[in-house]
């Protein structure tokens, strides 16, 4: 049985969060009335023309350096010439030759183990308007009877990155994608929502023989609006095509589509034309100059990105997987790097940031801000931990309390009787008594037999009421039970 | 002169601030010309009586305040069609736009009304820009006002006429190979074409986006440099626009030539002039010579590759612009049942003249596949060349000469059966439209026949001060001061 | 360089809905217009950078500002059909 390989490039759309669009000045944001948000350059009436926002290409920027992408000092705008109704100029503004960034890499994580995916080249475009579709099909194109048109999101600036058919798998793929969105959503030059279509993927898959160096023919899957689903589509696609040809069969070139319900994807049966998109440079648009002062300048007010935050709290002693959470989410993040401080430890912090808060906040469907939990608060209990003041079981049961609003971490453990002793002085004179109730375990222990010496500080944390430091327990016990020898 | 239509707008705004008329009275005299003339010529498409009257009062009564918007308040001026207007129907001549009435004034169209001036109607062109005789208008036909039997020439023959037989002080016509000087030079006004990037194309509906030019058409070099200063100058709308200063294009209009470097072209003096328009040419030549200028001839070998270069780069970009004629947000939708892509293919088939659609074609071809390189991406070599040819001749001379129209006015439906013999009428006019330079029609004389013959000065970008240095000298030079006979609102003409 | 025009895909490419004559008419004229054309293919262009655009100029770009919409009402009754405050248009498919 032959050994199938999986070779997979993606294609993602960015919406960019600037507030006006590409090549005039109405909002990006607009709400629910169709049509609300145009002018005649998005509606593409007679005599009006484009001009570049540049804002828009600071964020590509942005993204090609964060991308580790050259880029072009000097990129051309094209026009990219096709026929349909929710393009309003019946061309795209697009980029061909020269697009402003080009030979990036993203390092993606599969499980611990790496890969560098290629990025071809970033883009500069234009989203087009929203078509719906209306007939019997409940929205579909192929059912419809006619289609209805709105062009508030045309004209919306649009990214495209483009990567080299690096991708071996569907987790990989997800993997990136993922990557992608973090650092998208980490640059702040979109808000990179999936659901809303403001992050988009093309999937291109292909399959081959383990071992071949050609590639064999792909198709393209389109509407994937979720991480899982483009893992979905792409496992689907990998096995439907390694069925295929198995069964002798050959794939067709063509453009598939995913459907959420039925966990496949379908031709999408429109007639293949080969396309001719005629791309010519666009002449109401001058060449684009990205100067390498102009690239410093973006280049400064790009933050530490995810992957390097991560780095930075993994050094601080975070397991990888607690890190990514973290990262994740700049509400925890935030916390976490601000509760840092002398003796807070960073790691416990994380797994209560990761571990018990997240659950509270799920639990009771709340905000992190609506509660009273403060970075100063964490590192308050952190500290109590660190010293020995507080047991582990005890901070977090002073945490939910602090979740709930019912005061700083030192008043709840004071309110609550919480606190533990390591005043070695009360804690010696517990020893002594219970040593001089055990005598005989007490002597095993000196002969050799450490067996006994678990029991005897339990002994002496009962003895305690269950408030002392059990290592402060251990270091005064050892030291009684050999000094004497 | 008695009628107030036949003043130049520099007479008119002399008279208008002495309180000797008032702009109601010069739209009043365009007006009853227009009446008389009207139906010789069909200059214009639309006559925006209302909306014109609601100006010139208005600038009235601003002038009577004592606000003075500049040398064009007051004046009434006309617009080609392709200029959209806003709630004023704009069609390009086109079938596809009957009855669309823009949401928005053209950033041109919106300085003019800010300096006050009278916008009366809309002229008539070649559909979507695309001819060199007004023939190609869905909506008949502009005659010369010279002779009716004769075209105005093209595109923009409805201004061209209008200025002419005194329908309008002014009037602006969009040059995209010759499309404002041409006609000026066969309706004998003055018509000019600026440096791209001056004056914005917001609002200009759009032929061919790297050489369209709007500019201004006038009885009088002084009349053109007020016309000009009215719409020149950086827009927010238009990437392609120029940044910085406007130049002083006026500045030099009674300076003289004495030591000016004129360089004749060589290449469009000969093979395919006709003899009646040379001799005029080297007739002016001559003059500028006896003023003080050294006129010396200059060779520009590439110009001759100009017009084949052109009839590819400008039906390529027209391809993509006239895209969005789909039959979807405004125009002409067909009613042919089908899909939404056969319902474009027919609104387009239905909309679109015959000149239209093979410049479609034609373009189509050239950007697609295959073809490129050899079509359009060699046009964009020559390009090159023809704006080489132009910056060693301007290392040598101030301005160039040629004649701006090979012949005179040629009769109506004599090269409507030939495009290519059509495409010729522009070979004098393209080559600064490739360039970008600008360049301008002054009038000359008129052939045995009585057409107007036209003389083209071209200069260097922003060079429209020495350009007009130099026309306003041949203006003085040839004295040229007959008008047609039907710039008459008495007589019912012939 | 010897002209072929697929006339059919060109006016397809340009959505124009011709007729056979039609098609026929327009592919003569423009083989002549291409022959003219072929003058431009003789002149020696190894070495010329191409001219897209008559200006030195670069970027253009306007402020990421938002400025006014249009009223949809404007273009809307302008429109061949609408419904719902947006354009209709036939079946796609």
């Amino acid at each position: 049985m032959t050994a199938w390989e999986a070779v997979i490039g993606l294609e993602t759309h960015v919406e960019l969060s600037t507030k006006s669009k590409m090549f005039c000045s109405c909002p990006t944001d607009f709400g629910d009335e169709p049509n609300t948000a145009c002018c005649p350059v998005c509606l593409a009436l007679p005599g009006a023309l484009p001009v570049p926002n540049e804002e828009a290409i600071a964020g590509i920027v942005k993204i090609g350096l964060a991308l580790e992408c050259d880029i072009n000092e000097s990129s051309l705008f094209y026009r990219k010439n096709y026929f349909y109704p929710d393009l309003p100029k019946n061309y795209q503004i697009s980029q061909y030759t020269f697009p402003v960034c080009e030979h990036g890499t993203l390092d993606v994580d599969v499980n611990g183990e790496p890969t560098v995916v290629g990025i071809t080249r970033v883009h500069m475009e234009e989203d087009t308007g929203k078509s719906s579709h209306i007939g019997d099909g409940g929205g579909r194109i192929h059912d419809a009877r006619h289609t209805l048109l709105d062009f508030n999101r045309a004209g919306v600036p649009l990214v495209e990155v483009v990567t080299e058919p690096d991708i071996r798998s569907a987790e990989q793929a997800r993997a990136y994608a993922a990557e992608l969105q973090r650092i998208v959503l980490s640059l702040g030059v979109s808000d990179a929502r999936l659901e809303a279509g403001s992050m988009r993927f093309d999937a291109n898959v292909s399959v081959r023989p383990v071992g071949e160096t050609k590639l064999g023919t792909r198709t393209e899957t389109k509407n994937v609006n979720s991480l899982r689903s483009l893992q979905r589509a792409i496992s689907f696609e990998i096995d439907r095509q390694i069925q295929v040809l198995e069964d002798g069969g050959s794939i067709v070139q063509e453009t598939r589509h995913w459907n959420e319900d039925t966990g496949a994807t379908t031709s999408m049966r429109v007639k293949e034309e080969s396309e001719d998109y005629r791309y010519f440079q666009d002449p109401d648009l001058l060449p684009l100059e990205v100067t390498a002062a102009w690239q410093d300048e973006i280049r400064s007010t790009i933050t530490a990105l995810p992957a390097e935050r991560r780095v930075a709290i993994i050094e601080q002693g975070v397991d990888r997987e607690t890190a990514v959470i973290l990262v994740d989410s700049d509400e925890l993040s935030g916390l976490f790097a601000a509760a840092l401080g002398d003796g807070v430890p960073a790691r416990t912090v994380a797994l209560w940031l990761t571990g018990d808060v997240v659950a509270y906040l799920r639990r009771n469907e709340v905000e992190l801000s609506s509660t009273g939990l403060t970075s100063e608060h964490l590192a308050v209990l952190g500290r109590m931990v660190d010293s020995g003041d507080l047991s582990s079981s005890a901070a977090k049961e002073v945490l939910i309390a602090v979740l709930d609003g019912d005061g700083g971490p030192g008043e709840i453990a004071d309110d609550r009787d919480l606190l533990q002793v390591s005043d070695t002085g009360a804690i010696e004179e517990a020893v002594d008594a219970v040593l001089a109730d055990n005598a005989d375990a007490l002597e095993r222990i000196r002969s050799g037999d450490m067996k006994p010496f678990g029991f005897l500080v339990g002994q002496v944390m009962r003895h305690m009421g269950g408030k002392a430091d059990p290592s402060v327990v251990r270091s005064v016990l050892e030291e009684k039970t050999t000094d004497s020898r | 002169m008695s009628d107030l239509a036949d003043l130049t707008i520099t007479e008119a705004g002399k008279r208008l601030r002495s309180g000797d008329i008032t702009s109601v009275d010069l739209l009043d005299a365009v007006t009853r010309r227009a009446s008389v003339t009207e139906s010789h010529l069909h200059a214009f498409l639309t006559l925006d009586g209302e909306g014109a009257r609601a100006s010139a009062e208005r600038a009235d009564a601003d002038l009577a305040k004592g606000t003075d918007h500049g040398p064009l308040h007051g004046i009434p001026v006309a617009l080609k069609d392709n200029m959209c207007t806003i709630g004023v129907e704009t069609t390009a001549s086109s079938k596809i736009l009957k009855g669309w009435k823009p949401p928005y004034d053209g950033t041109a169209v919106a300085r003019l009304k800010a300096a006050g001036a009278v916008i009366t109607g809309k002229t008539n062109l070649d559909e979507f820009a695309m001819g060199s005789s007004t023939e190609n208008s869905a909506f008949g036909e502009t005659r010369n006002p010279w002779s009716t039997d004769h075209v105005p020439g093209g595109s923009s023959g409805g201004s061209a006429a209008a200025a002419a037989v005194g329908s309008a002080f002014g009037s602006f016509g969009s040059d995209t190979g010759g499309s404002v000087r041409q006609p000026a030079a066969l309706c004998g006004v003055v018509g000019m074409k600026p440096t791209y990037g001056l004056v914005s194309r917001y609002g200009l509906i759009a032929f061919a986006s790297s050489l369209d030019q709007i500019g201004p058409f006038s009885r009088s070099v002084e009349d053109s440099v007020a016309l000009l200063g009215a719409t020149a100058g950086w827009d927010r709308y238009d990437a392609t626009s120029i940044k910085g200063p406007v130049p002083n294009f006026g500045g030099s209009l009674t300076t003289g030539v004495q030591g000016l470097k004129i360089g004749i072209v060589k290449e469009l003096m000969g093979e395919g002039i006709d003899p009646q328009v040379l001799a005029a040419t080297i007739a002016v030549a001559d003059k500028l010579t006896d003023a003080g200028a050294h006129v010396v001839e200059i060779s520009m070998p590439s110009t001759e590759y100009a017009l084949s270069a052109y009839y590819l780069i400008a039906p390529a970009e027209c391809s993509a612009n006239l895209a969005r004629f789909d039959g979807v947000r405004f125009g002409h939708r067909s009613t042919v049942e089908g899909t939404t892509e056969d319902m474009m293919a027919h609104s387009r088939a239905e909309g679109f003249g015959p000149e239209v659609v093979r410049r479609i074609l034609l373009g189509t071809y050239a950007l697609s596949a295959g073809y490129y390189d050899a079509f359009y991406g060699q046009a964009q070599k020559v390009r090159t060349l023809v704006r080489n040819d132009f910056t060693s001749a301007y290392a040598q001379v101030d301005v160039l000469i040629s004649p701006t129209s090979p012949t005179t006015a040629f009769r109506i439906g004599e090269r409507a059966v030939d495009p290519i013999a059509m495409y010729y009428s522009d070979v004098c006019t393209i080559p600064s439209n490739l360039s970008g330079d600008p360049a301008i029609s002054v009038p000359i004389g008129l052939d045995d026949e009585g057409l107007p013959i036209g003389f083209q000065i071209m200069a260097p970008a922003l060079g429209e001060e020495v350009m007009y240095q130099v026309a306003a000298a041949v203006e003085r030079l040839v004295e040229f001061d007959q008008r047609p006979a039907l710039a008459t609102s008495e007589v019912a003409p012939v | 360089m010897p002209v072929e025009i697929d006339i059919a895909r060109v006016a397809h490419l340009a959505r124009i809905a011709l007729t056979p004559e039609e098609l026929e008419t327009y592919s003569a004229q423009l083989l002549d217009i291409l022959e003219h054309a072929e003058r431009v293919q003789a002149l020696p262009t190894e070495g010329v950078e191409p001219t897209s655009h008559p200006l030195a100029m670069v970027n253009g770009f306007r402020p990421d500002e938002i400025g006014p919409c249009l009223d949809p009402e404007s273009f809307l009754s302008q429109a061949p059909d609408t419904e719902d405050s947006r354009f209709r248009v036939p079946r796609i498919l």
